[in-house]
């Protein structure tokens, strides 16, 4: 019976480690972001709680100065059409690869395959040159060109769930004389919703976090989403870790929130995302 | 031709399925191409075409913006893999290895630990899940701060009577293992959440067997969930290989390479667009992609078992 206990306090203690691994710099950004500039100047350590629990002047500065408005802005638009997109051509791929029998359909089933083993990393010096012989380079258009591209995974969940809709209803619905489009617009597209919801969930989180692509493709400081806003901070702020906190605070927060809501889906999403 | 059927002589439609007439072959025959017509012209675009077109700039010597590029064979390669200081990037990718195999057997543990019934385990879980959803930029922010002087780590090892001076993102090894420690601090709750999903898709009824006949944790490991898993794991096995060779985001954002930290990608990406050496980039990026391939197609063959099925 020991033997057990001394197990499970390893468990807890090791679960409690980690948690404080994970907890602690986060924590310790926090009680930075709300502390004034002498208190940073005091040399109080990071671990010194901020006199002032709810001094949000950081954030003020952080939102104005950091132009954390228009980045939201940038990132939300983006978000729309390349969420938007990523929908349409997935679920649209999925109802053509599933329900018909048609030639070099295995070519075009591979095709996606395989550009799935091509890490977009590697590929951006010469998309670079293609995104700008189209004249997207430096507009918000690139990046959503680039996310709704093929988006193999997306394509991956719309077919699981467009093989569990019975063929029957299709059928039905062609003898009542609807054309394939009316059948994908009318009966598979509303059926996809679970499928619809896991795709926003798992592509908003990436698009929402990505910096390397608007980074290459958006350099203008007008066209900052929040990842290139918040890199900008290095210049202007230097030093003054106290509104840097603030504005990571600023980004991490949707997220948390996000996650605290659908926290189940999102377990979901990544696991059928990821183990396709 | 159509319309044969009024005819007195027609035989019996029983038999054979009507034939369609021509034109509406032709229109069935179209129509998944209309819905694949976008999806396919993206994809090409964004993905075949570029990668045609790196293999090809990858034997220029273009700059990426002259409108004069010469043909000059193998001589990217060969310079890529002969100057020290283009190949040495590839030592900073063994930092990144070294920290997968640390977060791959950390997952596993956390996973096993929390499949079985443990107190808040919801709260652990979301607790190493969440790090993964976080934007990289202020995961960057958080983590220069944690490695400042006076900085997270410094105020905690204080408080264990340690005082170190020790400039963590200073000299290469240690700045290395830093950002290393800050990609397992950020993916380990990814690779955690696939294997606790394996593990949990293995039928309880195995576990209550194995429990009869007298199996032990580790023999319950041993037998039940590491084979359950082994797909997955290799599937993490090969993410995080080709994740550690493609490390961006972290090092760029921390120490935008310095102090040794370049890792292939920020070496590409100012090779191209800073340097303008759009050749030589696209030579490193078609080795990259070489490896990365060479390593998937390593694992396809390894474990057959996980095979796509995306027909």
């Amino acid at each position: 019976m020991t033997r057990r206990i001394v197990a499970r306090t390893l468990v807890y203690t090791s679960l409690a480690a980690a948690s404080l691994v994970v907890l602690l710099p986060l924590g310790v950004v926090l009680m930075t972001s709300l502390k004034t500039p002498e208190e940073m100047a005091d040399d109080g350590g990071a671990l010194t709680l901020p006199g002032d629990p709810l001094n949000f002047r950081n954030y003020a500065t952080a939102f104005q100065d950091g132009r954390m408005l228009s980045a939201f802005g940038n990132t939300a638009f983006i978000l729309v059409f390349a969420i938007g997109g990523t929908v349409l051509i997935g679920s649209m791929t999925a109802y053509a690869i599933d329900r018909f029998t048609f030639r070099f359909r295995k070519l075009v089933v591979a095709l996606f395959l395989v550009a799935a083993l091509v890490p977009g990393v590697t590929t951006q010096v010469a998309t670079f040159q293609i995104v700008n012989g189209f004249g997207l380079f430096d507009t918000r258009w690139a990046p959503i060109a680039l996310y709704m591209g093929t988006d193999i995974v997306s394509i991956y969940i719309f077919l699981q769930f467009v093989r569990s809709i019975p063929l029957s209803l299709d059928e039905a619905a062609r003898l009542d004389g609807a054309n394939a489009f009316t059948i994908y617009r009318k009966i598979i597209f509303p059926l996809l919703k679970p499928a619809i919801a896991t795709v926003v969930i798992v592509k908003g989180i990436t698009v929402y976090n990505d910096f390397y692509i608007p980074f290459l493709y958006m350099p203008s400081e007008d066209l900052g989403v929040i990842s290139t806003s918040l890199f900008r901070f290095r210049g202007p702020f230097g030093a003054h870790w106290e509104t840097i906190s603030a504005g990571a605070v600023l980004v991490i927060l949707p997220t948390l929130i996000v996650f605290l809501f659908l926290q189940r889906f999102i377990y979901n999403g990544f696991m059928k995302g990821a183990t396709r | 031709m159509t319309d044969t059927t009024a005819g007195p002589a027609a035989p019996p439609v029983a038999a054979a399925p009507a034939p369609v007439p021509r034109r509406a072959r032709v229109r069935r025959g179209l129509t998944p191409w209309l819905f694949l017509l976008a999806p396919l012209a993206l994809l090409i675009t964004f993905t075949y075409a570029p990668v045609a077109n790196m293999v090809a700039y990858s034997f220029t010597d273009w700059d990426g913006v002259s409108p004069e590029l010469h043909y000059t064979g193998g001589h990217n390669y060969t310079e890529l893999f002969t100057r020290p200081e283009l190949f040495e990037v590839f030592f900073v990718s063994g930092y990144y290895l070294a920290a997968s195999a640390v977060q791959i057997a950390g997952a596993l543990c956390f996973a096993t630990v929390l499949s079985f019934d443990v107190r808040f385990r919801n709260f652990f879980k979301g607790v190493l899940f969440f790090p993964y959803l976080i934007n990289g930029v202020a995961i960057g922010f958080v983590f220069l701060y944690f490695f400042q002087d006076g900085g997270t780590l410094d105020s905690v090892l204080a408080l264990f009577g340690r005082h170190s001076s020790h400039a963590w993102l200073g000299t290469p090894v240690s700045a290395n293992t830093s950002l290393a420690g800050v990609s397992v601090w950020r993916y380990l709750g990814l690779n955690f959440v696939l294997f606790l999903g394996a593990i949990q898709s293995i039928p309880g009824e195995l576990y209550e067997a194995a429990e009869l006949d007298g199996a032990n944790r580790w023999q319950q490991f041993r037998h039940i969930i590491a084979p359950g898993i082994k797909p997955v794991l290799t599937l993490t096995v090969i993410l995080s290989v080709s994740g550690s060779l493609s490390a961006f985001e972290i090092p760029y954002i921390m120490t935008g390479g310095a102090t040794g930290t370049e890792t292939f990608v920020i070496q590409t990406v100012k090779l191209a667009f800073q340097f303008n050496k759009t050749g030589l980039a696209s030579a490193a990026a078609v080795v990259l992609l070489l490896i990365i391939l060479a390593v998937t197609w390593a694992q396809r063959r390894l474990v057959p078992d996980d095979r796509v099925d995306l027909v």
